[in-house]
């Protein structure tokens, strides 16, 4: 049976924290990419900014949907971000020992087209400020490339100790 | 989920020529399946599921999904197919349609079939929705459909199967 879910890098946040977590090393072997997060804050914010190979031009595309737990879920929308960016992260202000979850695929990452991304998180600390988002995400830089390194930055300043992320690819033969 | 050997690609379909249905009928001794799919077309149009040639209303769906400015839910009950996005649709422009479709207990004989489908295009929406086959049998063939139009070349449809131990 092929093995073809791998592991590539894994990046777990040491005392002091981490302003980001980054993989550095992505080959082009695989089909898509598959980040797994569980991350908390150690400042503020509770996003998850998330750049592909250093580009911090205005060549990302979001659409959101999120609910808090109440009221009406929200829908937003950049269509000239710097990053994508999802809620995936517990703050300080959050029940203590709890981490956000989250999913980030990037399918056909090394091909010739924009890539496309599929974002999942939640923020669920057994108290009124939670949130579950989706996100739809695309990176289209003005030359197309294949996606060499990503960086997840926390928007509030560092993670916390503990907070980690799992790079996985997956081939489809 | 699981990694490594559990997680298996069973096909992969690369279109070398615009088609409206692409067809999954060999996916033998999995737990569940996992379908990925990055699609373009001539237009704007959705993507439909149908489980073993069955086009009887013996599905139904609900999502929510946002646009950009607005989030909403949607409910379909007793409808021919499983509606696989709403907001997060595919068109005529570009490949930026990103699907995931995970079909659990896929060959189950005694429950219906649900699965679960995250669809998005950054530029249009994102979807989340949980759709249902009123039918106990194991599901053998998966349908997936551009209803008025064609998948275009170059359009990829990908499954994987997941075993549980």
């Amino acid at each position: 049976m092929p093995n073809t879910y791998n592991l590539i890098a894994t990046s777990i946040v040491g005392s002091g924290g981490a302003a980001s977590m980054d993989f550095t090393i992505i080959p082009a072997t695989y089909t898509d990419l598959l980040v797994k997060i569980s991350a908390r804050s150690a400042d503020s914010g509770t996003d998850i900014a998330i750049q592909f190979n250093g580009s911090t031009s205005t060549v990302y595309k979001i659409t959101r949907l999120y609910g808090t737990g109440s009221g009406t879920p929200t829908s937003n929308n950049n269509a000239s971000a710097t990053s994508l960016i999802n809620n995936m992260v517990t703050q300080p202000s959050y029940t203590a020992s709890t981490f956000g979850n989250g999913e980030i695929y990037i399918t056909n990452y090394a091909s010739s087209n924009a890539k496309s991304v599929s974002i999942d998180g939640v923020t669920e600390n057994n108290a009124t400020a939670s949130f579950a988002t989706f996100t739809a995400g695309l990176w289209s830089p003005a030359t197309q490339a294949a996606i060499t390194s990503i960086k997840l930055i926390s928007d509030g300043g560092n993670f916390a100790q503990h907070s980690t992320a799992y790079l996985y690819g997956i081939s489809n033969s | 989920m699981a990694a490594g050997s559990t997680y298996t690609p069973i096909s992969t379909t690369t279109l070398g020529s615009a088609q409206n249905t692409v067809v999954f009928n060999s996916f033998s001794g999995y737990t569940d399946l996992v379908i990925v799919t990055n699609v373009k077309s001539t237009s704007t149009e959705n993507m439909s599921m149908i489980f073993n040639s069955d086009t009887g209303s013996n599905y139904s769906r609900t999502i929510i999904t946002g646009n950009g400015s607005t989030a909403t839910n949607d409910r379909q009950t007793s409808v021919t197919s499983i509606g696989t996005d709403y907001n997060g649709y595919f068109d005529g422009i570009d490949f930026n349609q990103a699907k995931i479709i995970q079909i659990m207990n896929y060959s189950n004989s005694t429950k219906y079939k649900t699965c679960l489908i995250r669809s998005n295009r950054a530029q249009s929406g994102t979807d989340a929705i949980v759709g249902l086959w009123r039918n106990t049998n194991a599901i053998t063939s998966i349908t997936l459909g551009a209803n008025s139009l064609n998948f275009a070349v170059g359009s990829t449809f990908t499954i994987y199967g997941i075993v549980a131990a």
